[in-house]
């Protein structure tokens, strides 16, 4: 098979990435149009990367491009996430007036850039697919630009990100420096002994890639961020990136510096305690919603970081499941958002639930399913995300890891606890619309269904899973 | 493969949570019609369990096993003679603690009844599950409707002895979770019946039995963590307390049987004298507590800490009649700790306070009620032929088997029991009637008397001819002891070679 063929995937987005902007300037008032195009192309490379032959390790163009299952099921992730994103905005942008032709082709871009991040088998491939999927970032934190909080938020995590780039690309050249190639599997094979100068190349690429997954210590910039961002774009920034961001991860540790274990094993172990300890306390004070899944987000990383620490095919088998489930999670939490709309107005605090259990019993049922599910209480998605994480990580031992995971758990559940409190025990307020977008309906039934009836099926997800083997 | 009678137990009351969702009107009583039909089927079907149910064999029966989480865990339930009582007393307390939400519950009642539901499916789940994962699953989501319970109908303080409950439970609860899954990758498998077969390498039955001890001391309540009980018991509404009182504590205790001794002998014999303190300490002093209270609720929480502290050292005697009197107890202590939740509910409906220098002299204008309280009272202190007694006397005849400093000790509890159980009679019932706003409430109403009378008559039967209960569980106490011997001795000669 042709190299092309394999990257049809890629090739196809690109043409409707440069289609629609052809589109958008030459038809007026397209948006709408352009919207739901893009959609269209989205799921249709979803299709073209199932047509892919799956079951093989391909590297292409001199090793620097692979294909196999991971790559397939990370892409197809990432372009349902997009495609949810782009379905459920409409509404919010045309209430804030930026309902422009620029925000799914931009939506699209950072896709693209994930999805040659997801495929990359070398340093420069990686480094390119991250700049394009950065800059489309970027301008979607600024887009409502009327709002200050909005281009505050581009312009932080602009030069926040751009500083981790930085760190990001001292560390390939470190690795380049050191090992003599870009290439992940000519690094594997010229790893000789302990070398300190690739264990300075690791550490970098790690606080970058640390950077880009908001794990602490480097989530300094997400709270701002999610909070000024259009919420739609809060929701895009909590789900999508993240999944590339893993993938790269694990392609990184587990293909070129497998062998390295010893050196990044702690790094990853650190982030993940931190991460997980962090996202829990400094939710707990929070009031805006948004701010506060930031941390929860921050909190679930450490999660899925925990799962990757473990060294084995299960282990990042088990992150794989987690971000999955996580993806559900925020995508139907992020819906629930979406609907707290009063009079042309938008609501994100805590405070603004309140009562919400009388006047919106079904609404308020879907969140409690949710916030528990995110909590990890069974017979949840949530708890069973946790379980397999711990799993992985008790087979190997590590039983401070997982005791630290569990009982920040436990921390976490207060403010997950909040809101439901909030929801169910407060006096109500005045009651919100109700005339949902359809898709918004759709995403929020489906996310709960899956949720809560994940336990009836929990070994598909698994199945599918477990075709990934990296080692 | 037969019929799946356990599995439909289990899920007929979620069917029927469901069938209330979907329907249109909040708070009529068809809804309440629905639930307690619901709720007796689900009984009847127990009952008609009971009579399947052979007490001959202490094998698990009625098992069910499906593939569930692929090469890992499999969905199984069954049941031995320690389980099924579990289970009937669920089914038994379920359709009571409904028609008890007439006067109780006043808003949204279908959400509570679907909450009391699901509650009874997953509580059932609990004592039939032989997996030690979907035991989890089971034991862990009763939270979920036990917070709602309390934080949505309960009084002023709900919201955070809410919190409360559910942050002590999961904290307790997340250490077992790490034990499950470590006790899979040391033996291979979470399967109970495999578990007891293949048994625990003796190095790590320690930290083990300490994982589970911390889920089950904070549901059992032991002391010291047993504060945020009286706190739940006070803020949830009647018959969250029922639930909460004659079948969720129930948990623990079951746990302990089925897990602690069953998975981890050595253990268990070397964690001994930690219960039997923890447990004397509950005793006498929860019994001290409770003769201070002021709050009639605060009062019979103190009390069911008390009760037990008995059924943990009766567990932990290790001998036939003690861990038969522990299930006794955990029975008795089901019915008439519930049924004193509810004569507290029912004075409570009609003077809306539950502190007991309200009430006094209630005697000459509620005549019935008296006659009952009584009883109860007289039950929940262990009075010779009422069903405490059976289970008091047995424990703390195990317990002279094996220590008798401890027996000795934990007989003073059953004094102090005596004390405040009538104290509280005394000061609620008889004296003077100094309050004149309780000449004008009516003594018990039909459904109120059936209530009482429906766990009255257990009790009492049960006092005098408790057989049918110790028929069910003697095989399977027996065996489970003689398995816990076989696996101390083998790791006794194993530590000698």
């Amino acid at each position: 098979m042709n190299d092309l063929d394999l990257v049809s995937p890629e090739i196809f987005i690109s043409l409707s990435i440069m289609f629609l902007l052809i589109l958008g300037v030459f038809k007026k008032n397209s948006s709408n149009l352009i919207h739901n195009l893009s959609i269209a192309l989205l799921l249709i490379t979803g299709i073209l990367i199932i047509n892919n032959p799956l079951d093989k390790n391909i590297t292409l163009f001199r090793g620097s491009y692979v294909v196999d299952n991971l790559s397939s099921f990370m892409k197809i992730l990432t372009i349902l996430g997009g495609a949810f994103v782009l379905s459920i905005s409409k509404k919010y942008l045309k209430l804030f007036k930026i309902f422009l032709i620029e925000y799914p082709i931009l939506i699209i871009c950072s896709i693209l850039g994930m999805m040659v991040m997801i495929s990359s088998n070398d340093l420069m491939v990686f480094y390119i697919g991250l700049e394009l999927q950065s800059l489309a970032l970027y301008v979607l934190a600024s887009f409502n630009r009327d709002q200050l909080k909005s281009s505050e938020a581009g312009l932080k995590y602009f030069v926040l990100s751009a500083l981790s780039s930085g760190l990001l690309l001292y560390g390939c050249s470190l690795i380049y420096g050191f090992s003599g190639s870009t290439n992940f599997n000519v690094i594997s094979d010229a790893m000789n002994s302990t070398n300190y100068g690739l264990t300075f190349g690791i550490v970098f690429i790690l606080v970058g890639l640390a950077f880009k997954i908001s794990a602490v210590p480097f989530h300094m910039w997400a709270p701002d961020v999610y909070e000024g961002s259009p919420t739609t774009v809060t929701l895009f920034f909590a789900i999508v990136p993240k999944v590339a961001a893993l993938t790269v991860f694990i392609r990184f540790l587990y293909v070129p510096f497998i062998n390295m274990i010893d050196q990044w094993q702690p790094i990853l172990i650190f982030l993940s305690i931190a991460s997980m300890i962090f996202g829990a306390v400094a939710a707990i004070g929070q009031n805006n919603l948004k701010r506060l899944v930031a941390y929860s987000s921050i909190g679930h990383i450490g999660y899925a970081l925990a799962g990757l620490s473990v060294g084995s095919n299960e282990g990042i088998q088990s992150s794989i499941v987690y971000i999955c489930i996580y993806l559900v999670m925020n995508l139907g939490l992020f819906s629930c958002l979406l609907m707290m709309k009063r009079n042309d107005q938008y609501f994100e605090t805590i405070d603004d639930l309140s009562g919400l259990s009388k006047n919106h019993p079904v609404l308020s049922l879907s969140l409690l399913i949710i916030l528990f599910s995110l909590a990890g209480i069974p017979p949840l998605a949530g708890f069973f995300a946790k379980f397999y994480v711990f799993k992985s990580v008790i087979q190997q031992s590590m039983y401070f890891l997982a005791i630290v995971g569990l009982l920040s758990t436990v921390i976490g559940a207060f403010y997950y606890l909040r809101i439901i409190k909030v929801i169910y025990f407060d006096e109500e307020k005045a009651s919100y619309d109700t005339d949902h977008n359809i898709w918004l309906r759709v995403s929020l039934t489906l996310s709960t269904l899956l949720i809560l009836l994940y336990f009836i099926f929990p070994s598909k997800l698994v199945e599918i899973v477990s075709r990934i083997n990296i080692i | 493969m037969d019929f799946p009678i356990l599995s439909s137990l289990i899920l007929l009351p979620t069917v029927g949570a469901l069938f209330l969702l979907f329907s249109k009107d909040k708070n009529s009583n068809t809804g309440k019609y629905v639930a307690l039909f619901t709720s007796f089927v689900n009984f009847l079907i127990s009952i008609y369990l009971w009579f399947l149910f052979d007490p001959s064999t202490s094998s698990f029966q009625f098992i069910e096993d499906r593939e569930w989480l692929k090469g890992f865990v499999n969905y199984k339930v069954g049941i031995d003679g320690i389980s099924i009582l579990f289970i009937i007393l669920t089914t038994f307390i379920t359709p009571l603690c409904i028609i008890s939400v007439n006067n109780t519950i006043k808003n949204r009642l279908r959400d509570f009844l679907i909450a009391i539901l699901v509650m009874e499916s997953l509580m059932i789940g609990v004592f039939c599950s032989l997996d030690l994962v979907v035991f989890y699953l089971f034991f862990e989501a009763g939270l979920i409707p036990m917070f709602l319970i309390i934080g949505i109908w309960g009084g002023t303080r709900r919201v955070y002895s809410a919190f409360k409950f559910f942050l002590y439970t999961l904290l307790g609860s997340v250490l077992m979770l790490i034990a499950i899954i470590s006790i899979y990758w040391i033996a291979g498998t979470t399967d109970i019946v495999q578990l007891y077969e293949l048994g625990i390498d003796s190095k790590y039955q320690n930290l083990l039995w300490l994982a589970f001890f911390s889920s089950f001391a904070v549901k059992t309540p032991m002391w010291p963590v047993h504060t945020w009980l009286p706190d739940a018991h006070v803020e949830a509404p009647t018959a969250g307390s029922v639930l909460l009182a004659a079948i969720l504590l129930k948990m623990a205790g079951y746990g302990f049987i089925r897990f602690s001794l069953g998975l981890f002998p050595v253990a268990s014999e070397i964690f001994t004298p930690l219960v039997y303190s923890l447990s004397l300490i509950a005793i006498v002093y929860a019994s001290l507590v409770a003769l201070m209270q002021e709050d009639m609720k605060k009062l019979i929480a103190y009390s069911s800490v008390a009760h037990m502290g008995f059924v943990t050292l009766g567990i932990f005697t290790i001998t036939q009649q003690g861990i038969e009197g522990s299930i006794i107890q955990m029975i008795s202590h089901g019915l008439v700790s519930a049924a004193l939740f509810l004569c507290v509910g029912v004075v409570y409906d009609r003077m809306h306070s539950r502190l007991i220098k309200t009430y006094g002299g209630l005697v000459s204008v509620m005549p019935k009620y008296s006659i009952l309280f009584m009883l109860f009272t007289l039950a929940a202190l262990g009075l010779p032929g009422t069903s405490g007694f059976i289970g008091e006397f047995l424990i703390l005849m195990g317990a002279f088997k094996d220590n008798f400093l401890v027996a000795v000790v934990a007989s003073f509890g059953v004094i102090f029991g005596a004390a405040y159980m009538l104290w509280l009679y005394r000061r609620v019932v008889f004296g003077k009637l100094t309050n004149n706003d309780l000449l004008k409430i009516p003594d018990l109403d039909t459904s109120e008397k059936f209530i009482l009378w429906s766990l009255a008559i257990p009790v009492l039967s049960f006092g005098f001819y408790p057989e049918p209960l110790i028929n069910t569980i003697e095989v399977s106490v027996n065996d489970l002891i003689e398995m816990y011997n076989f696996n101390l001795n083998m790791n006794i000669v194993e530590v000698q070679n």
